[in-house]
């Protein structure tokens, strides 16, 4: 059974693309049939995160307006073989985003994967309310911060409304996932605890990603975060968070990254 | 929320706080029409009907607190109708 989902947050720049393809790649490292698609239409980047952006010939709107088929504009990734991308458009008419376009494309992909993870733009216009649109299930990045739960709520709110689920009586499943956390200053008071958030959004945690250079660093090269440092705690945060997704029961740890013993005397004070 | 306060726990109870209230009144607004906003229109709307007034002698501020949130509003009316200043509160 496929499963649909998407990854929103109302909010931008909390790292709704870097989850993704996070996702995405420890999915497909597990064995799932994997599909990207980036719902950003003007603005895309799931291609560059993903290191895909000189291989895209066909996108989203070409699949919706009947000029490509599905299959030509899917990109297979150069590192796992069952994960693939499909692209947004970088043109500027997002009218070309049509709801029938996208139920179209949704069941097409449906039949031939795992899981469909649907990359939101920020905002909650067309690109944003589209993407969740035919969601199963929806994860909202948050960052412990006031803006980013508010918005957050708001999403929250779309889901339980305006998602093809909600119309019908159904429930979209909604996790929270925080992004940028930093253990030691939420202790300190200086930034909301996770137990905060969860308080005030009501919604139950798929994981806890610590605020960590490596999410940069994967980036500049093209590489999920998951794929490029496996070890590293972002990594192994998100390959929890991918293995709760599939049903697996994993204690909720925030890793954090293994320190030398220098690191650790001297690391208090960069902490 | 003193500066002692603030120097002993940090920002974050603060926020959480803020929170809490902010999104209370949003997620009520969500699903009903916003009483304050209601009330803004036909209280201007009223006035209207007897005064001529200028819109932007119209001053209103609200106040969403955590149990009771006020509206006041203030409109000065021009000297043909004795100059008054209307307080709503």
């Amino acid at each position: 059974m496929a499963e649909v989902l998407v990854v929103t947050s109302g909010k931008g720049g909390v790292g709704k693309t870097t989850t993704t393809a996070a996702l995405g790649a420890a999915l497909a490292y597990d064995g799932e049939r994997v599909v990207v698609v980036d719902f950003d239409v003007g603005l895309r980047n799931l291609d560059l995160v993903l290191g895909a952006e000189r291989r895209v010939v066909f996108d989203l709107i070409n699949v919706i307006q009947g000029v490509a088929k599905l299959s030509q504009a899917l990109i297979r990734d150069k590192r796992l073989d069952n994960l693939y991308l499909l692209p947004a458009s970088q043109t500027r008419d997002k009218e070309a985003l049509t709801e029938e376009g996208v139920a179209r494309v949704i069941a097409e992909l449906r039949t031939r994967f795992d899981w469909i993870i649907c990359d939101s733009p920020a905002g909650i216009e067309r690109g944003a309310t589209l993407a969740m649109r035919h969601a199963d299930a929806a994860i909202i990045v948050t960052n412990p911060e006031v803006s980013s739960v508010r918005d957050s709520d708001r999403i929250i709110g779309l889901l339980d409304s305006k998602t093809a689920r909600a119309e019908r009586g159904e429930f979209v499943d909604k996790r929270l996932l925080i992004t940028r956390y930093q253990p030691t200053r939420a202790a300190r008071g200086e930034m909301l605890t996770i137990d905060d958030v969860l308080e005030i959004l009501s919604t139950p945690l798929i994981g806890i990603i610590p605020e960590s250079e490596e999410v940069l660093r994967a980036s500049n090269v093209g590489s999920p975060v998951t794929l490029n440092n496996a070890l590293s705690a972002p990594a192994r945060a998100y390959f929890d968070a991918a293995r709760r997704l599939r049903g697996d029961d994993i204690a909720m740890l925030v890793p954090s990254e293994s320190k030398s013993f220098l690191n650790r005397l001297f690391g208090r004070k960069a902490a | 929320m003193n500066l002692f306060h603030l120097l002993r726990r940090g920002s974050a109870p603060i926020a959480r706080e803020r929170l809490q209230i902010l999104l209370a009144h949003e997620r009520v607004a969500r699903n009903q029409p916003d009483l304050l906003g209601i009330l803004r229109e036909e209280i201007l709307e009223v006035i209207s009907r007897h005064v001529a007034y200028e819109p932007d002698k119209v001053q209103i501020k609200m106040d969403r607190g955590r149990s009771v949130s006020t509206l006041e509003v203030e409109i000065e009316i021009p000297n043909g109708f004795g100059g008054a200043m209307l307080r709503v509160f």
